[in-house]
């Protein structure tokens, strides 16, 4: 709906029932596109003049019309391409990374013992900060942009999962206890079920920061990609190809975060009836 | 640390579902339950008594094998099913589920439909806990409790949430539930109406013992206008160190 929502998602809980209450008046909604439409017009306008000179910043014509010709040309393409892989190979290893530390520390006293505090550690450590070091671990190539991803990925997954692990009821695990459940029953129909809320909260931050991750990787030295793309053109001082760039970054973001709340909404349902009625 | 023997029962008159003895359990300095005697007769139906803080709930949450540091001899025979003060529904599983939560049978899902339609939630079966009302919630949790088919039912103030009206309601179906299937009931409570009118026998939890005990030998259905009830909630009522002024 708007660029707004790319920064959201982190802070917000997964209640995906009131946005049915959220839901405007649908005569209303066209008034929503009115000043976004007249602030790109202006920009149009202090371009075509040459207020704005395309040095700084190409005209929204401009803009859309390199869109076009970076994908005919096959460029655009190619470049989501090489990120969207790095993004999903980096998610992935941090997420089983992220999840499965959580498991063993939230599910047994001495794997919390054994894990939490290092986690907590690295935790306060800036992860961007890390890339010097990663250069000179992993060399340029792609492991170092993949596992910048997968590190970013993993801290927002590990401290959710863990939380939703631990701030499962009590009583339900009591509840548990006198219907018979074995401690694997426990863990498979009470805690997993229970953490998972907290789990798809983490699922959100740590694919906003996966795309963060990536940018930020991708723009110390890469031979392929968006980030790629975009760095090359600014020794051109193609800012209509940099605006392309960033415009697909959001969009990729807001895509991701999309298929997120979908999953949520699959996965929820039994709070989304609850706060539906 | 405290036994249960499972298995089946034989033999006596009256034979023992559950036997407390001696049972103590200290939360750190603080003794709350003293050493405290009890035996639940299969099939009767008993009420316990007491302030807040008395022991009631330790002394159910023994029975119900969730207390691991109480001391004493304590000795359950047979299955043993609770119904909480909240419902505890497990909210992601729906009615159903809950019911067959851990049922490990190979009938579980027919069981369950005839414990859901012994309570009047046939239709509710597929709702999410989550929309169910207290009443119903209430009833989901019984059917829990009964689809076990249990020799001893645990009931912890499960019915001190619920609105007056439906309280009656669920009152009426506990007795209904007790008298087709006949498990021992020991029913944690704090209300005096409540345990006359429901009860075979009255206990006063004080001081982490039984202070007082009184047989309700009054025919169901009862009125609480009963004369029996009446002087026996007088007692009742002075057990617990409640003047009885302005009562008749």
């Amino acid at each position: 709906m708007s660029v707004l929502e790319l920064d959201t998602p982190a802070r917000t809980e997964p209640h995906p029932g009131p946005r049915i209450r959220r839901r405007r008046l649908p005569g209303r909604a066209w008034q929503r596109w009115i000043s976004p439409l007249v602030l790109v017009l202006a920009w149009q306008v202090a371009s075509t003049t040459g207020l704005l000179p395309v040095r700084l910043l190409a005209a929204p014509s401009t803009i859309a019309a390199t869109a076009v010709d970076l994908v005919q040309a096959g460029t655009l393409p190619t470049a989501i391409a090489v990120s969207l892989q790095r993004v999903l190979i980096g998610f992935a290893a941090g997420a089983i990374a992220g999840v499965g530390l959580a498991l063993a520390a939230g599910l047994s006293r001495r794997g919390e013992n054994a894990i939490d505090p290092i986690m907590q550690m690295l935790r306060a450590l800036p992860f961007f900060g890390l890339i010097p070091l990663f250069i000179l671990w992993f060399g340029i190539g792609e492991a170092p942009k993949v596992l910048l991803v997968a590190l970013a990925v993993s801290f927002p997954l590990y401290l959710n999962t863990f939380a939703g692990i631990r701030g499962v009821d009590g009583k339900l695990a009591e509840v548990a206890r006198t219907v018979g459940l074995g401690r694997t029953q426990l863990i498979r129909h009470i805690v997993l079920p229970g953490a998972l809320p907290q789990t798809l909260v983490g699922l959100r931050q740590s694919l906003g920061v996966a795309w963060l991750a990536l940018i930020v990787a991708e723009q110390v030295n890469a031979n392929a990609g968006l980030g790629y793309m975009i760095n090359d053109a600014r020794e051109f001082l193609r800012t209509d190809v940099i605006v392309v760039g960033l415009l697909v970054y959001s969009a990729l973001g807001l895509l991701t975060d999309a298929l997120v709340r979908l999953l949520e909404r699959r996965a929820l349902t039994w709070r989304r009836e609850f706060l539906a009625r | 640390m405290a036994t249960r023997v499972p298995g089946p029962l034989t033999g006596t008159a009256a034979p023992a579902v559950a036997a407390v003895e001696g049972l103590t359990r200290r939360f750190g300095e603080r003794t709350v339950l003293d050493r405290l005697d009890l035996e639940i007769t299969r099939g009767e139906f008993i009420a316990l008594l007491g302030r807040s803080g008395s022991g009631k709930s330790t002394l159910l949450r023994a029975l119900a094998g969730l207390d691991d540091e109480a001391e004493g001899g304590l000795s359950v025979t047979g299955s043993v099913a609770v119904a909480f003060q909240e419902p505890r529904l497990v909210p992601w599983k729906r009615v159903h589920a809950n019911v067959t939560l851990g049922l490990a049978v190979p009938d579980a899902k027919d069981r369950a439909d005839a414990a859901l339609a012994e309570v009047g939630l046939t239709e509710r079966a597929g709702a999410w806990p989550l929309t169910l009302s207290g009443g119903e919630a209430q009833r989901a949790s019984l059917a829990r409790a009964l689809v076990r088919d249990p020799d001893l039912l645990l009931l912890d103030e499960p019915f001190s949430a619920l609105d007056a009206l439906t309280r009656i309601t669920i009152h009426q179906l506990v007795l209904h539930l007790w008298s087709v299937h006949r498990p021992a009931v020991l029913l944690v409570t704090h209300d005096v109406d409540e345990a006359l009118l429901l009860a075979d026998r009255v206990l006063v939890l004080d001081r982490g013992c039984i202070a007082h005990e009184s047989a309700v030998p009054a025919p169901r259905p009862r009125h609480r206008d009963h004369p029996d009830l009446v002087s026996l909630r007088t007692t009742l009522l002075a057990a617990l160190g409640v003047s009885p002024e302005g009562t008749t």
